[in-house]
């Protein structure tokens, strides 16, 4: 079985206003981004894997992202916990052309 | 060929006990043969035990520690009953008084003491033995000799009215005897307890129909073949038929002082418990003398025999006994005491506070030496002493309102030593963290009490286990403990205390958080963990100027509702203390029902709650109710709570139900370091519960009003404090908003009023906030008046997104279950008031006595 990098766009990287999350909806799966204030842009699952918070509406500087319902905290870049709840999944996002690109794994 | 050394041990007791047990668990059992004496016929029994065996709540069977099959199983030659009357020590034998002389390579002295005998007339026969009657305490065979005279007698004397006497006395009375227990000092148990609580002691021992005499030297024992009574000093004859020697002990240390050792009151030793004449001599227990002190009780024995066993078998070579900080926690005669340190101030400047409750026999004192604890009694409550005990022994920092040192006032933080905690005792509630889990985040190398925070989210919920958690930081890492300078700052991400942080934004004209990390954090790198509060903060500083940046605020200020646990929010229409109209009902109920709201809710602090609305209905939710936000969210000024009042009230002296509107007019959605939840009560009855508020208003006859703050009734319970009584609502507006704005200037992130108050103190708030002591009255009310005009409707917003994406859904979304909504419809003629004749919202022009009248729409 092989396994294929697909490249999905999210429209256009201005929904995202510098320093805050939105949420997506990649093929089912809903996908919260983040853009940073240096531009730069970060994607994990949408629920936080402690007790489903909308990670979408957390806080988050350059490294860190911190969800709303009980303030428990990733970082950003690696997905892994720093206050000892499971990892996240960090998927593979970026900007073209203005635009918001994720790649999507497809079986 | 036997390679190992000959241990003699000399007494068979507590410690002896104790250190063999030590010895056996460093492997010293391949190193020594070990040859043990007593005198008693017994092998190692607990002799704290002996008042219960007394008192019949134990068997005798139930206090050996070490029965004869444990010495058998491990080797160790027990001879008893043989009594060492001499050591050779160049011979290295010691003489038994059965004629035996036996070597020893090493030798322990733990020969305990014995019952005192005082100098009286007549209390010993010719031959040198007690009169017939007259018993001490000390042994398993004096216990079962008091047992036998009290089946046989009616009347008892026990001579000392220290621990033991006094549990010689409650033991004799559970046999049927009339007891009386003779002091010589002013007052039972001098040794632990300072006068007072001596009193109170006293009265409870009373209550229990035991006779007690203080000041009463007894200086004859009547009676020739048997005890017949007890002369006193001052003539008094007391009729008895059984006396109990209680008066104190002396070390067993004649033999070894005769054999040539160093004695003072016991056998003189060093910090390895080894005597001051011979390498090969030890000593442990009540027959040792220490640093000039002589210990009588179990936790420093325990400490030297672990030290002395670690030194004898090499384990710890350089093991050292520095002596002990005694703590005492007892039930004497079935009253609680608990003792440490002085027994009574000693210099000037000694803090001594006192609580004395006779009648429920409750006394507690505490005394307090440069901010540490140096002396604590506690007589029939000793709820706080596992705190205390770790206060004294650690010298940690004590609670600024001392009443805590003496009681729990409904905060969980320090109700159980934390040594006494079990390590799967969940100290944080919210996040589940138990003790072992901190412990072991410090024993995995985490010394800071905030690192510990951090690892193991204990604290990170209510808050309210966060003294708690610092204490088993403290206490896990012992002197370890490192203290994070981070714990000063005002947010992790900016490394400046609140006032300096303030100093800096205010110099260099910081308007906006990125600009406050640009120019103030490490790197100039962004925290997230730090943004609410900096723009908590930045609002309060710059109420015009603040550049307001939307990755500032946590998600409930940007959406202007309260998130759920779901990813829905809640709405709380605001309800001006909590009046509200027919109109607003009938909009209410009609946007629950076209929204379909699962859940309408009364709120604590008299709101209705709409709950369960999806991030993106919020807008037209805002827009078809047409109502100001209530600010059930956020760190801000929430809600004035109030009673009736005057106008419908039978008792109200007071328009509180005005007066609150007026207060939520004029503070409405202003930001402050920690919620603020008002209440205005019109009268003394206090239906509005205005003594748990942060600020709290209270109606008194004259026309005056009260002002509480501090106060709290979550996961902390704290009666407000008096701050001042007023003469007029525009008083009470403008001193509430004085306190208020010195509280948003002045207290930590996040720390609530429970907490300022008494860490600035309330003499203080009152000098600055009532009497401008500071001279900065005048400038905390305009900066208050500037933030009161300052405000803006945030609901405003919700009609036109103010960027891209803001309500939009940020998860699929669970549906809740429909919550039936009971039809229990009352109509009520709703009244939204005004105040006061001008417009609360204006700059305040202080009328006394002024009347408040309510104008407005009758519903």
């Amino acid at each position: 079985m092989t396994t294929l990098s697909t490249r999905v766009v999210l429209g256009p990287v201005g929904q995202i206003p510098p320093g805050e999350g939105r949420a997506f909806d990649l093929g089912g799966r809903m996908i919260a981004v983040f853009r940073l204030r240096s531009g730069t842009l970060r994607a994990v699952p949408a629920a936080c894997p402690h007790a489903g918070g909308p990670l979408a509406d957390g806080q988050i500087d350059d490294a860190v992202l911190i969800c709303p319902l009980h303030l428990n905290t990733w970082d950003l870049a690696t997905g892994c916990s720093r206050s000892g709840q499971p990892d996240l999944e960090v998927l593979d996002v970026w900007e073209e052309d203005g635009l918001i690109a994720v790649s999507a794994l497809r079986g | 060929m036997n390679a190992k050394r000959r241990l003699v041990v000399v007494g068979n007791g507590m410690a002896a006990g104790r250190t063999i047990e030590e010895i056996l668990e460093r492997g010293g059992g391949e190193m020594f043969d070990i040859t043990v004496f007593g005198d008693e016929p017994y092998g190692n029994y607990n002799r704290i035990a002996l008042s219960h065996v007394l008192s019949g709540e134990e068997e005798e069977s139930g206090i050996f520690l070490n029965d004869l099959a444990w010495y058998e199983s491990n080797a160790i030659t027990l001879r008893v009953p043989v009594r060492i009357d001499r050591i050779d020590r160049f011979a290295k034998l010691v003489y038994g008084d059965d004629g035996s002389a036996t070597p020893y390579d090493v030798l322990v002295i733990a020969t305990g003491s014995r019952s005192f005998v005082p100098p009286m007339n007549g209390v010993r026969r010719d031959d040198g033995s007690l009169l017939e009657g007259v018993v001490g305490f000390r042994t398993l065979d004096d216990t079962r000799e008091i047992v036998r005279l009290a089946q046989a007698h009616e009347r008892a004397v026990v001579i000392g009215g220290g621990l033991l006497g006094l549990e010689a006395a409650r033991g004799l009375q559970s046999h049927g005897v009339r007891v009386e227990v003779l002091h010589a000092m002013g007052h039972l148990m001098n040794m632990q307890l300072d006068e007072q609580g001596g009193g109170i002691l006293r009265r409870s021992i009373e209550a229990m129909g035991i006779g007690v005499r203080t000041g009463a030297l007894a200086s004859q024992v009547v009676g020739d073949d048997r005890v017949r009574g007890v002369l006193l000093k001052d003539g008094t004859e007391i009729p008895c038929d059984l006396v109990v020697l209680a008066a104190g002990i002396r070390a067993n240390v004649e033999f070894a002082e005769t054999s040539g050792f160093t004695v003072e009151r016991a056998v003189v030793v060093d910090d390895r418990m080894c005597s001051a004449d011979d390498p090969d001599v030890f000593a442990v227990g009540e027959c040792a003398q220490h640093r000039g002190e002589v210990y009588g009780l179990v936790a420093p024995i325990w400490e030297q025999a672990r030290v002395l066993a670690d030194v004898l078998t090499g384990a710890a070579p350089d093991a050292a006994y520095h002596g002990s900080r005694i703590t005492t926690k007892l039930k004497v005669a079935g009253v609680d005491v608990a003792s440490m340190g002085i027994t009574a101030p000693e210099r000037d400047d000694d803090e001594f506070v006192v609580f004395s409750e006779p009648r429920r026999g409750v006394y507690k004192s505490v005394i307090i030496r440069d901010g540490r604890l140096v002396g604590a009694t506690l007589v029939g409550d000793v709820n706080k002493v596992s705190f205390l005990i770790q206060a004294f022994d650690q010298g940690q920092e004590l609670p600024e309102e001392r009443v805590n040192l003496l009681f729990d006032l409904g905060t969980p933080a320090a109700e159980v030593g934390v040594a006494e905690l079990s390590d799967d005792a969940q100290v944080c509630n919210c996040n589940g963290v138990s003790k072992g889990t901190l412990v072991k985040c410090v024993a995995d190398g985490t010394k800071t009490v905030s690192g510990v925070m951090d690892r193991t989210r204990a604290g990170k919920g209510c808050g309210s286990c966060r003294s708690l958690v610092r204490q088993i930081v403290e206490w896990a890492a012992g002197d370890d403990v490192r203290n994070d300078p981070a714990e000063h700052y005002y947010v992790p991400g900016v490394p400046l205390a609140k006032p300096e942080l303030m100093a800096a934004i205010r110099d260099l004209r910081l308007y906006s958080v990125s600009a406050v990390f640009e120019k103030l954090a490490p790197g100039g790198n962004h925290d997230a963990k730090s943004k609410m509060g900096l723009t908590s903060l930045l609002r309060t500083m710059w109420p015009d100027d603040f550049v307001d940046e939307r990755d500032g605020r946590y998600i409930n200020d940007r959406v202007h509702a309260n998130i759920q646990r779901d990813g829905t929010f809640s709405v709380v229409p605001q309800m001006k203390g909590g009046v509200t109209s027919i109109e607003q009902l009938r909009t209410i109920a009609d946007v629950a029902e076209k929204y379909r709201v699962p859940m309408i809710k009364l709120t604590g602090g008299q709101r209705i709650d709409l709950l369960g609305i999806p991030k993106e209905d919020l807008p037209k939710v805002w827009a078809d109710l047409d109502m100001p936000s209530g600010y059930a969210y956020g760190k801000s000024f929430r809600t004035v709570k109030t009673c009736v009042g005057s106008d419908f009230c039978r008792f109200g002296l007071g328009d509180s139900t005005a007066l609150g509107v007026a207060i939520e007019t004029r503070f409405q959605g202003i930001e402050s370091p920690g919620k603020v939840k008002m209440a205005v009560s019109g009268c003394p009855r206090n239906c509005a519960e205005s003594l748990v508020k942060d600020i709290g208003v209270v109606a008194v006859d004259g026309g005056r009003w009260e002002i509480y703050v501090g106060g709290a009734a979550g996961a902390h319970i704290r009666k407000g404090d008096l701050l001042v009584t007023v003469d007029s609502p525009e008083e009470v507006l403008r001193i509430s908003g004085r306190f208020l704005q010195y509280y948003r200037e002045n207290a930590k992130w996040l720390e609530r009023t429970y907490a300022f108050v008494p860490r600035i103190g309330l003499d203080h708030i009152r000098d600055v906030v009532v009497h401008d002591s500071e001279g900065i009255a005048a400038d905390l009310d305009a900066r208050m008046q500037e933030t009161v005009e300052g405000y803006r409707d945030p609901w405003k917003e919700g009609r036109e997104p103010a960027v891209p994406g803001q309500f939009r859904p940020s998860l699929p979304l669970i549906s809740l279950p429909q919550v039936p909504v009971r039809d229990g419809s009352t109509a009520l003629g709703g009244r939204a008031g005004r105040s006061t004749r001008h417009d609360p919202r204006r700059p305040l022009d202080v009328e006394p006595k002024t009347e408040l009248t309510i104008e407005g729409a009758q519903g």
